[in-house]
């Protein structure tokens, strides 16, 4: 197996090798086309990352080599890809530092993750009086199933509020905790903002009024390192697609006592142990909460993108994304009539701005003109956008295998934006 | 060589009207009103009209939009006042039409007058939207729906 050509040693003195992005970008592909006759600069990796041939190969491979159902048969493929798609668990598993494999259930993405925990944890034991505390910087997929579950249950949603630089006020945050709170869900790295916040310290705060903690880290898992037992979190959910991996593949950690007492939440095969017309007895984990065939081409899929990501290296990943988020920041400050949207302290990975006179939907169909693609819109997090008071942003976010030059593009592409409309 | 000419989208005409957008405010003795909304870009845009025997009196719209809805919502209010219903309602089609139709449109162009700058927008599909919500939002308010309207 082929993964990575980029992997970078750690040298003697023990320091960080610098990541080497010219060879990173050889391994993906897509990286080679043009936009529009002009060489692609992806910028949208919040949205959705590019795939690395170790993973686009290891996809086709399966199909080519071991597909079968997966946990049904006892012939020689169907073995072949049940091990794949349980070596696949593991290294999620061991890329999160969960305490066991059956910690992690497969999921479509970060969404259907908190969605299983909204329905299958909170539903089930949350009443009238009880609280939900989310951030003001959330994405819908950390709002909506929330909502869903207060309208259920008559249980409140509550907000922290956040700053004009887009951090969580932590004030305003401890005020609403109480014993009243059961459920604290916050985003680790903000999709529209790029805010860190301080999770660790979140899962404490709410650990103390005896609520479990949920973090949503789409945005986290491939710009750090994330160990979810250092954090101390209850579940933490992400996507395969923005790590580098397929679409339509991501998982829930939850703890194993929490995912143990909690009922299934789709019914079906794979999730079963007997079933009779009187009763049923549901599997174990972390099969309880996989009914029906799973995605397992995704999963293997998502194996290899950890794998790759591990080879290249993940510190050196967020070494070479601060770097190029410093520069960025410092190009879209410097420059006329362009406004940096989320100025947070700690912030990975996002730079979101404003051009004056120009609307983000105008600023996104020029940078296209150009090959640049950027994200423009309200990032399916609109309360961010009314805080900002702003019907939309534009978004540039990075990935390992962005360069210095593609700023200085965006850059030059946003000189062109001002010059349309001054 | 760059084989997407953003000069057909951003002509003078639409740069313009985004620019200096005409109508632009609501309307104190409005008789229909409505509210548009395009999810996939946040705009929203609510028109105003003043009907009186059957013909737009006045017109009128609010909101922030890209330049393509402004100048879109700009140009309509100017084009439908003084017109029938009946007229205002073959210039939707049309426009929809010059727009949205899947063939080519055989659209005379110098019988659209203003709106004729917008044509280009059909080379850009995910624009289309963008100029085409002022005008749902217009229908809306004839057809006197309560709501916000979306181009979806």
């Amino acid at each position: 197996m082929t993964v990575g050509t980029a992997k970078e040693q750690v040298t003697s003195q023990g320091e960080l090798a610098r990541l080497d992005v010219e060879r990173v970008r050889q391994d993906f592909p897509i990286l080679q086309r043009q936009v529009h006759g002009q060489p692609l600069v992806y910028l949208d990796n919040a949205a959705t990352t590019q795939k690395p041939r170790a993973v686009i190969d290891a996809l086709s491979r399966f199909y080519e080599g071991s597909n079968s159902n997966v946990h049904r048969g006892v012939h020689a493929l169907s073995q072949e890809a049940t091990d794949l798609f349980e070596s696949a668990r593991q290294k999620i598993g061991r890329f999160l530092n969960t305490r066991k494999a059956e910690e992690v259930i497969l999921v479509r993405g970060t969404t259907e993750g908190l969605n299983l925990v909204a329905q299958s944890y909170a539903r089930p034991r949350l009443k009238a009086g009880d609280q939900i505390l989310i951030s003001g910087m959330e994405h819908h997929s950390n709002i909506v199933p929330w909502q869903m579950v207060c309208q259920q249950t008559g249980a409140e949603l509550k907000v922290a509020p956040i700053n004009e630089r887009g951090e969580l006020i932590m004030e305003e945050f401890v005020k609403l905790l109480s014993a009243k709170t059961k459920v604290v869900s916050v985003v680790h790295v903000s999709n529209a903002l790029g805010t860190v916040n301080p999770v660790r310290q979140i899962v404490e705060l709410a650990h103390r009024v005896g609520a479990i903690a949920v973090l949503d880290g789409a945005q986290a898992v491939a710009h750090a390192p994330v160990d979810v037992r250092a954090l101390d979190c209850d579940f933490y959910a992400f996507s395969g697609h923005k790590l580098y991996g397929p679409t339509g593949i991501g998982a829930l950690y939850g703890r194993a006592e929490l995912l143990e007492a909690m009922p299934p939440w789709q019914g079906g095969g794979d999730m079963i142990k007997s079933v009779t017309f009187a009763q049923t007895i549901y599997n174990d984990l972390p099969y309880k909460f996989e009914a029906g065939t799973p995605d397992v081409a995704g999963a293997v899929g998502l194996g290899a993108a950890i794998d790759y990501l591990q080879a290249v290296g993940i510190e050196q990943v967020a070494a070479h994304e601060a770097d190029l988020l410093a520069y960025g920041t410092q190009l879209l400050s410097d420059m006329e009539g362009v406004r940096l949207i989320g100025t947070a302290a700690h912030k990975a990975g996002v730079l979101g701005f404003v051009v004056e006179g120009a609307h983000a939907h105008d600023v996104g169909t020029i940078l296209d003109s150009l090959g640049i693609a950027v994200r423009t819109g309200h990032h399916c997090a609109q309360p961010v956008m009314d805080f900002f008071n702003l019907p939309a942003t534009a978004r540039a976010s990075l990935a390992m295998y962005n360069r210095r030059e593609e700023l200085d593009a965006l850059a030059e592409g946003l000189r062109e934006v001002v010059k349309v409309f001054a | 060589m760059n084989d997407y000419d953003l000069s057909e989208l951003y002509q003078e005409l639409i740069l313009d009207h985004s620019k200096h957008p005409r109508n632009l405010g609501a309307l104190a003795d409005a008789s229909h009103q409505a509210e548009g909304f395009n999810a996939l870009c946040g705009d929203r845009v609510t028109v105003f009209l003043k009907l009186a025997s059957g013909r737009v009196e006045g017109a009128s719209f609010a909101g922030k939009g890209c330049a393509i809805c402004t100048a879109s919502a700009s140009m309509m209010t100017e084009e439908v006042k003084g017109q029938t219903l009946a007229e205002v309602e073959k210039l939707f089609t049309r426009f929809h039409d010059l727009l949205t139709s899947p063939a080519e449109p055989v659209e005379d162009l110098d019988t659209l007058g203003r709106l004729a700058s917008l044509a280009g927008v059909r080379r850009f599909p995910m624009r289309v939207k963008c100029a085409t919500l002022p005008w749902h939002t217009l229908k809306a308010a004839l057809d006197k729906k309560t709501g916000a309207v979306s181009t979806e």
